[in-house]
């Protein structure tokens, strides 16, 4: 008997829920494994499968959505095998299962503790409340690839928002084995969309694109780059989260700041008689 | 395909005045290969236009759209605020052309011709009892001359499909040219509703049995049933417009109405029309295209490519 042929795998791209090569139809040999190489397009396609999945993303309850991360966090639990196999370090993956059930906690929170009533002059209640951006593009950090990966993910889509995210170039299978994960957790289809790839190809066309409510530069390690991607984020005046230092630790506590800063506080007068 | 209608060339006129006359000619027109119909419409789709032939065919796309609004929720407020955006489609670019016409609904005419007037750009109103085109010929003809009184220079009508698909051609032969005559000079354009039709067959005899009648144009659809303008039936009638030419020298419209929704399908179709019915069609004269949602997304696209910067729908009007 002739001996068995594995089936090798072809590392694709995340967009819309689903996995297509790159439009190019190009790709790069990295981590002895064949990945695609996004292309202006791809990021383009990409942002118009977030901009579709705002509503329903932004619409379902924040119990739901609290709900669906958790689901996400079990997923992650049954593949931590898989992302050790393809050298992610076990403390990493922990580190990284925990981060995503802690942002999943705050789901349900948000509006509590960053809305609120405001004191006001007046017949009036005044009340403040947190609203999603919209689409957020991310720049993810180069190392650690899947825990950073994480830490820039979670803290986006946990109040509502779509993000387009640009994977580490060095290290993208762990990316794309998140992408895997998400896609049978009850994500809906274009809430994360990844492009693998070089940083300067996709995100300019991110940072530029009219579409996009923010951009999430953080794993951007060259300054020209970042200054460049700051002014063409201005032209529609994009939330911009600045590049993160090389010696940031992302194993210390998150804190909120990735969660606030791709917020939008919605406030309203109700008249309240005498 | 030629041949049926070149013996036919001398009596095309004389066709109309018996039932079985008609009856023998439209049967007596080639069958539609569908599989091949198919096949060649989706091929022309497969061309990749860029650069500067693509900013040329998205302006000329936004010359060619109808841009339409036919909803029982319109309003004067509603029709003008689309008359003033089919002059000036893209307010932050004046080198953006303006659309070929606009078309709304008979009451909402004289609301959209306050703001067309002086323009080029057509007014075009639905009539006939549109969409179902199930009255009495008398109520279609008063609502035809109604709608050309108010102002309205081009009336798209729909056929009598249950009059069509029972096969009583006369009836419906009769009732576009009553409605051509209702008309006076303003343009005709027949809506054969060819989601209706159920076979490209259908949609050959009833494209000829239009332009027999007299109809400028012939418009697949009129938006309000599931199938609307697809590639392969405008091929069809790309071909016919072309063979009645070929047979008669006058030359006919085609107006694909319906689910043209981004710029990509809109230059689909002008390539369609390049490679069949040649660039003498390739004018907002003899191609419409009836939309609503497509005129942002081409306007998208062309920003695009003045700016280099993919543009958001955030910063064109919803209408």
């Amino acid at each position: 008997m002739s001996e068995r042929v594995a089936v090798r795998k072809t590392y694709k791209l995340y967009i819309g829920g689903k996995f297509p090569r790159s439009e190019s139809g190009r790709s790069y040999l990295v981590q002895d494994a064949n990945v695609s190489l996004a292309s202006r397009k791809d990021a383009r396609d990409a942002v118009v499968a977030a901009r579709a999945a705002v509503k329903g993303w932004a619409g379902a309850t924040a119990y739901n959505r609290g709900q669906i991360l958790y689901r996400v966090a079990e997923m992650l639990e049954g593949r931590r095998e898989q992302f050790v196999a393809l050298g992610v370090p076990g403390d990493e993956v922990d580190a990284a299962i925990d981060r995503w059930v802690w942002y999943a906690g705050w789901s349900d929170k948000l509006a509590q503790v960053y809305g609120g009533a405001n004191p006001v002059a007046g017949p009036y209640f005044n009340l403040s409340a947190p609203e999603p951006t919209g689409v957020v593009a991310v720049v993810a950090p180069e190392r650690p690839a899947l825990l950073g990966l994480v830490s820039v993910i979670a803290p986006a889509i946990v109040s509502g928002n779509t993000v387009v995210v640009a994977a580490s170039p060095a290290e993208p299978l762990a990316a794309i084995t998140l992408a895997e994960v998400l896609a049978t957790s009850d994500l809906p289809g274009g809430v994360v969309n990844l492009l693998t790839g070089r940083i300067s190809e996709t995100a300019p066309t991110l940072a530029a694109h009219m579409d996009v409510n923010a951009v999430d530069l953080t794993g951007v390690g060259d300054a020209e780059l970042a200054v460049e991607l700051e002014v063409k984020a201005a032209e529609n005046l994009k939330r911009v989260l600045r590049p993160a230092p090389a010696e940031h630790d992302w194993f210390a506590d998150p804190g909120v700041t990735r969660m606030t800063a791709l917020l939008e506080t919605k406030t309203v007068w109700h008249p309240k008689g005498t | 395909m030629t041949a049926t209608a070149t013996s036919a060339r001398s009596d095309l006129s004389e066709l109309g005045r018996s039932e079985t006359a008609l009856r023998t000619f439209l049967h007596g027109l080639p069958g539609v290969d569908q599989v091949g119909a198919e096949q060649r419409a989706a091929q022309l789709g497969t061309r990749s236009i860029k650069t500067t032939a693509k900013a040329q065919a998205i302006d000329l796309a936004i010359r060619m759209v109808d841009l339409t609004t036919l909803e029982g929720a319109d309003t004067p407020g509603k029709v003008r605020a689309l008359a003033a955006k089919a002059l000036r489609p893209d307010p932050a670019d004046l080198s953006c052309p303006h659309v070929g016409a606009v078309c709304v609904y008979p009451a909402m005419v004289p609301y959209v011709a306050e703001v067309l007037r002086g323009s080029k750009v057509h007014l075009a109103s639905v009539a006939t009892a549109f969409p179902s085109g199930q009255a009495p010929l008398e109520v279609k003809l008063a609502d035809t001359r109604a709608a050309v009184e108010a102002g309205a220079d081009e009336i798209d009508m729909v056929i009598n499909r249950g009059a069509f698909l029972a096969g009583r051609y006369q009836e419906v032969y009769d009732e576009i040219v009553a409605t051509k005559a209702a008309c006076g000079d303003a343009h005709l354009k027949v809506i054969l509703e060819t989601g209706e039709l159920a076979t490209y067959d259908n949609v050959r005899r009833a494209s000829w049995l239009a332009m027999l009648a007299g109809g400028d144009f012939i418009k697949t659809s009129t938006g309000k049933v599931p199938v609307a303008a697809t590639p392969p039936v405008t091929l069809v009638m790309l071909e016919a417009v072309r063979d009645f030419r070929a047979a008669t020298g006058r030359q006919v419209g085609v107006k694909p109405a319906g689910g043209i929704r981004t710029t990509k399908d809109a230059i689909k179709y002008l390539v369609m029309v390049n490679e069949t019915v040649g660039p003498d069609w390739l004018d907002p004269d003899w191609f419409r295209f009836g939309a609503s949602s497509l005129l942002n997304d081409l306007l998208m696209q062309r920003t695009k490519l003045t700016t280099g910067v993919y543009a958001g729908p955030d910063y064109f009007t919803l209408d």
